[in-house]
């Protein structure tokens, strides 16, 4: 691969500005649409980097939407030369990949946090209107729902593993834990780690 | 909506000091802190923080600023925390609080790129990855159990809130309906209830936000 002209960082920065609009329910929703237009479509990086990059932000801490971090990361990195795969080692691949950075979540967060801010703003203001106030009764037993909802595909996520069940009982066990203790959150996710490294689940 | 610790009008008379962030820093390192914990995804550390912890948000504020946060697009853990933050310190607070929940993961994110190339392959962290997702969805869920008690003084009433919650449960995780589909067949519908049952009592005494003690 070659450097990358003007051109088309530009096109890279406006399709992730147009997918951040589409984005409700988290940049993930828009994932296979990425997949298309950087894999498929431009070749800019490969399908195991897209993998991987949304696999590395699963396991590292934070918002998931930086897995939009990594593949900006790895189209810059593309840019300069560098396999798929492998490490950079000079500045200038450092420098691409972090421009690549810039351009893809300035891409992603620009146009959906400006809507927020703006959309957030008139609703905090008028939220003695009928219309504001039923909105959000109307939705709280449907946010409620959609936190479970997420929390179990995640859990059936794990369906063909051979240890689905014992993983199906961590989830639950968490679950109570949470919910009926005040058990830091990071002692379980650390047990998760472990028995997970151990290949016990 | 939830009143707030900034403007004084819309603070009840006589309430007790409300736990808030006191300056624009404590706002971003508290978030940054969320942020950090989050392995598996913020959302399942989001409500236990802010809500349990640090006291900032009643269940019931946070069931109402989740729903604006999640309908808008963009990740709703980064809306969430600009909402909060503008509320507390106008646009400065709002980029205080979208900089906190991103600035140190993305640094944490791209050294683990850029040291470990590969790293997400090997098969212990593969297996931590697995053990800590089952875990994340746990937590996720119980994140929404903790909620529930903000829909007692929902102007729907408990039954047709139980009703939305199995509904959308079903939608959601078993059907998989596409959120977009999902807001149009149950959320419409619901908010189109909602507007009628407050229409129903004096809005004075549907107020949630006025009875907290």
């Amino acid at each position: 691969m070659t450097a990358l002209p003007a051109v088309q960082w530009l096109d890279l920065f406006l399709h992730f500005a147009s997918l951040s609009i589409l984005a409700i329910g988290g940049a993930i929703t828009t994932a296979p649409d990425m997949q298309r237009y950087l894999v498929v479509e431009r070749g800019w990086i490969s399908h195991e980097q897209f993998s991987s990059s949304i696999a590395l932000s699963q396991a590292a801490p934070g918002p998931n939407i930086l897995f939009v971090a990594l593949l900006g990361w790895n189209i810059g990195l593309g840019a300069a030369g560098v396999p798929p795969g492998t490490a950079a080692t000079t500045w200038q691949a450092y420098a691409l990949a972090l421009g690549g950075v810039a351009v893809t979540m300035s891409g992603i967060m620009l146009p959906s946090t400006a809507l927020t801010f703006v959309a957030s703003r008139w609703g905090h203001r008028n939220r003695e209107l009928r219309a504001v106030r039923a909105f959000k009764q109307g939705m709280a037993p449907i946010v409620i729902a959609l936190l479970a909802a997420t929390g179990w595909l995640l859990a059936a996520n794990n369906k063909g593993d051979e240890h689905h069940l014992a993983l199906w009982a961590v989830s639950a066990v968490s679950c109570l834990l949470v919910w009926k203790t005040r058990l830091h959150l990071l002692w379980m996710l650390a047990a998760g780690a472990i028995a997970g490294w151990m290949g016990w689940i | 909506m939830p009143d707030t610790p900034t403007p004084p009008h819309s603070a009840p008379e006589a309430a007790p000091a409300r736990p808030a962030p006191r300056s624009k820093s404590e706002l971003f390192f508290a978030f940054s802190i969320l942020a950090l914990q989050g392995f598996g995804g913020v959302l399942a550390v989001v409500q236990r923080e802010l809500v349990d912890k640090r006291k900032w948000l009643t269940a019931e504020e946070f069931v109402e600023d989740w729903a604006v946060a999640q309908i808008l697009p963009g990740p709703n853990v980064v809306n969430l925390s600009l909402m909060l933050g503008d509320r507390y310190f106008g646009w400065r607070g709002a980029l205080a609080g979208v900089a906190g929940m991103l600035c140190f993961p993305t640094v944490v994110v791209l050294l683990i790129a850029a040291l470990f190339a590969g790293v997400a392959d090997v098969p212990q962290v593969q297996g931590a990855l697995r053990g800590m997702g089952a875990v994340a969805a746990g937590l996720i869920v119980a994140a929404g159990l903790r909620l529930t008690p903000a829909l007692r003084s929902n102007t729907m009433g408990l039954w047709a809130c139980w009703a939305l919650i199995a509904a959308t449960f079903v939608a959601v995780a078993l059907v998989r309906l596409p959120l977009a589909w999902l807001l149009l067949l149950i959320g419409l519908p619901a908010c189109l209830w909602a507007y009628h049952c407050l229409g129903r009592i004096r809005p004075s005494a549907t107020t949630p936000d006025k009875e907290r003690p």
